[in-house]
């Protein structure tokens, strides 16, 4: 475990060895969350004004992850959902949303609900939100999620883990929901708000970037706190390091607490200033959200007719 | 400690079942910071913002005309634009102010109850409170920088000065038990073009919380915001005389320094006009304090938070144009992580905006001046002269007014102008060194003593080097932190006398 000391980054290259299996050196950069902290705040002093304004507020909408995840979802709400994702407004330039996310048992719904569209199902699955299932159990979840139409798979890491310093545990977990996934994308959940400290999220980060993800994602949505810019800007660092390091785009998804327009602007610019043009797509960046949608559009209208309209001129699915 | 692959922070093993191969050609092109999403123009109104066509000078209570019917003008330097004009004040005129300040120190100001001074200046902190907005646009106006430090530092922290030395004006027995501190008499007060209306609250608010009354000389391309504040203090209705404002250039300066009836002098700016004052005050007992420059070194250690660090580095040399006293103009960098760093600090340098300081999006905004412009050239191309490498940001500058582009140097050794000069612009110049001891050392190897930086994860390092470095003030894993309550002040030709906290009264009292 000697590669784990030393916070300050790790040799390019470095392996350790463990049950037989060769494993990327997982030590990453220390993190210091005054000055963290202080640039993300920094960059939401951005002022997004005018045409900015509207086009980061439609490129928002384009990276919506639609989401709801309670006990009580039913066909119903899921299809209504995403009669939302795939037509938020009226208006004709107002583009769909990336993707709806769903229990898995509401994947076939969903994937009724937008066949034809560009809008993405994905699904929770590994035992959403804990985690805490075993390993078969949580491959399963995945494996049927996928086989039910779900084009893209939130995991939960096992935070458990994370927090021992069982590294390879989580790698291995992580690695093995990849190769359940098959052609559907992966994004990993590191549920920031229980990892306790931004050099944890950052190790959480590489780790999940190492084994296989496609995006990471800060949150469940279940547990406060859930994003946070500094957070994000965390994980916006090790994927741009990565990118350096290998050229391989990972993509970013914060998810959980992001209610509004400015809020979301917030975060785009933390993704134009960290990553750069590349990631300003949905291809590399989502908002995992349920209640940011309508704030956005109303934004919207008032940039278009100067007035703010009252909350029941947006449907609320 | 690691090996240089550190470097790489976040070095990466790429992907697991490759670990050491896939380091392809492409990956330096794939984090590219182009227009997919272009910041509109944000420009901060300037509707509300009154600058007179002609400004006098603020003696006794009153705007008097200069005796020498002189005027100079008040150029933007972000459009060279003239603002206005403000009077040149003659020996004639400071005398005045200076005979006006003696009456106001004797028949008022040194009667008043301590705790009515107090009020006073806790009037002059609400005031700029509320006018923060246009005072912000007029200094950003007038001197260059960015809405957003004018916005959210100058202002801020010029209240909160006032605010600071108000509570203290009735408690300067706490402040020095026993010492039985008094009044001085009248302060003569000289403040530079980088932060003009924050130098003129830490001069003033100390001094006339002790019991002192000022005149006070702004910089002659920044005159505008202690002209508004003389204004925000006539409302205030502060006793005539108590301040004093004179306008003018060095002349102007030097007979403030150099009047008889001034008891304490106070000059922050140029280590070299510093030297002079210091000259020309030997053997009249007048006080004296001096905030001078510096070249700052900030200092990286393997096992620092990089990319924080990177922040500190970026606002320590970039903040309002680096036109700083405590800038991290020397940045020396241990050797195993140089190139990881530099990348990252390039990488960074290439988001900075740079252009309209009324842009509330704007970073780096124009150069005080064209004589600091013209001196910012000299020791660049002095540097490219000597063999240092010169990166400077591509970005595209307005065609009027002064400007220069971010700049780093590598390769730069200590015997470089660019080294141990004090460039005093948005010119950062980078050394390595190979172990802690002679990152002390080469901090320490420099004329000045102002400030220094030091990153590092392990707190035991941090002071282990603070304690070792000769700067008045140094920062760990942050940079540039100033706050009414802590001493703010040099070593060696940086000056003498510390600003700012209890010690700062110090200044301005006479103390058993």
């Amino acid at each position: 475990m000697a590669t784990f000391g030393n916070g300050s980054g790790a040799t390019p290259g470095a392996v350790g060895q463990g049950r037989g299996i060769t494993y990327p050196d997982f030590s990453s950069p220390t993190v210091d969350k005054v000055m963290v902290e202080e640039r993300a705040a920094g960059l939401g002093k951005r002022s997004i004004k005018g045409p900015a304004k509207i086009a980061g507020l439609k490129l928002a909408i384009s990276m919506m992850d639609l989401t709801t995840l309670e006990g009580k979802d039913s066909p119903g709400k899921v299809q209504q959902l995403c009669q939302k994702a795939l037509r938020p407004h009226e208006r004709a330039d107002i583009p769909p949303c990336a993707a709806v996310c769903v229990y898995p048992k509401l994947v076939p719904v969903a994937k009724r609900a937008v066949e034809g569209s560009t809008v993405k199902v994905a699904s929770v699955a590994t035992a959403f939100p804990s985690g805490l299932s075993t390993l078969e159990v949580k491959l399963a979840d995945v494996r049927q999620a996928v086989e039910l139409g779900a084009d893209e798979i939130d995991m939960v890491i096992d935070r458990g883990a994370m927090l021992a310093g069982e590294y390879r545990a989580v790698y291995d977990e992580i690695a093995a929901t990849k190769e359940a996934c098959g052609h559907a994308h992966l994004k990993v959940i590191l549920e920031t708000g229980e990892l306790g400290s931004y050099d944890r999220v950052r190790k959480a980060s590489r780790i999940a970037i190492l084994a296989g993800a496609d995006f990471i994602k800060t949150s469940t949505g279940k547990v406060t706190p859930a994003a946070t810019p500094p957070v994000t800007l965390v994980m916006l660092e090790a994927i741009r390091d990565h990118a350096h390091a290998t050229g391989r785009r990972i993509g970013m998804k914060p998810a959980g607490g992001i209610r509004t327009a400015k809020q979301a602007l917030h975060y785009l610019v933390m993704v134009k200033e960290t990553l750069g043009d590349a990631w300003l797509t949905s291809d590399l960046f989502r908002f995992g959200a349920s209640t940011l949608l309508n704030d956005v559009l109303m934004q919207l209208e008032k940039e278009r007719t100067g007035a703010y309209q009252g909350g029941d001129y947006f449907s609320k699915d | 400690m690691s090996d240089k692959g550190t470097a790489a922070a976040g070095g990466d093993g790429g992907s697991p079942r490759q670990p050491s191969a896939a380091r392809d050609t492409a990956a330096d092109a794939a984090v590219v910071f182009g227009d997919a999403w272009r910041y509109a123009p944000a420009p901060e109104g300037r509707d509300h913002v009154k600058i007179a066509p002609r400004y006098d000078l603020f003696i006794g209570g009153a705007w008097r005309a200069p005796e020498s019917g002189r005027y100079l003008d008040s150029i933007s330097p972000s459009t060279e634009e003239k603002l206005c004009e403000f009077a040149e004040a003659s020996e004639r005129d400071v005398d005045l102010a200076v005979q006006a300040a003696r009456a106001a120190y004797e028949k008022h100001w040194s009667r008043l109850r301590p705790l009515e001074r107090g009020k006073y200046i806790y009037r002059i902190a609400r005031a700029l409170q509320e006018k923060s907005r246009e005072l912000a646009v007029v200094e950003s106006l007038d001197g260059g920088k960015p809405i957003k430090e004018s916005r959210d530092v100058d202002l801020p922290l010029a209240a909160a000065h006032f605010f600071y030395y108000a509570g203290w004006a009735d408690k300067l027995e706490h402040a020095f038990p026993g010492r039985d501190p008094r009044p001085l008499g009248v302060a003569g007060q000289v403040i530079p073009w980088n932060f003009p209306l924050l130098m003129a609250a830490w001069k003033l608010a100390p001094a006339l919380a002790a019991g002192n009354t000022c005149v006070l000389k702004p910089a002659e391309t920044t005159p505008l915001t202690s002209l508004l504040l003389a204004k925000i203090i006539e409302e205030a209705d502060l006793p005539p005389g108590v301040v004093n404002v004179v306008t003018g250039a060095g002349a102007t300066g030097a007979a403030v320094v150099g009047h008889p009836g001034v008891d304490k002098v106070a000059f922050t700016g140029s280590t070299e006009v510093g030297k002079r004052i210091q000259r020309a005050l030997a053997g009249t007992g007048k006080r004296l304090t001096l905030e001078l420059g510096g070249k700052a070194a900030n200092i990286v250690f393997e096992d620092a938070p990089l990319d924080q660090a990177v922040e500190g580095i970026i606002g320590g040399i970039f903040f309002n144009q680096g036109h700083v006293c405590c800038a991290g103009s020397r940045l020396l960098v241990e050797e195993s992580v140089h190139d990881a760093l530099l990348l990252k600090l390039r990488e960074r340098m290439a988001t900075l905006r740079v252009g309209d300081p009324l842009d509330k999006n704007t970073d780096v905004g124009a150069i005080n001046s064209r004589a600091q412009l013209e001196k910012i050239q000299e020791l660049v191309a002095a540097g490219e002269r000597e063999g240092a490498a010169r990166f400077s940001v591509s970005c595209a500058l307005p065609q009027r007014g002064y400007w220069f582009a971010p700049t780093l140097f590598t390769g730069v050794a200590q015997s470089h102008r660019i080294a141990r000069e004090e460039i005093f612009g948005p010119v950062l110049s980078i050394l390595t060194f190979r172990t802690p001891e002679e990152a002390i050392e080469k901090a320490n190897n420099t004329m000045y003593g102002l400030s220094a930086g030091v990153w590092t994860s392990k707190g035991s390092k941090s002071f282990w080097v603070a304690q070792r470095l000769r700067a008045g003030v140094v920062w760990a894993n942050t940079f540039n932190k100033l706050d009414p309550s802590s001493p703010f002040g040099g070593y060696k030709e940086s000056g003498f006398g510390r600003e700012g906290g209890r010690q700062g009264l110090l200044a301005y009292l006479e103390v058993d």
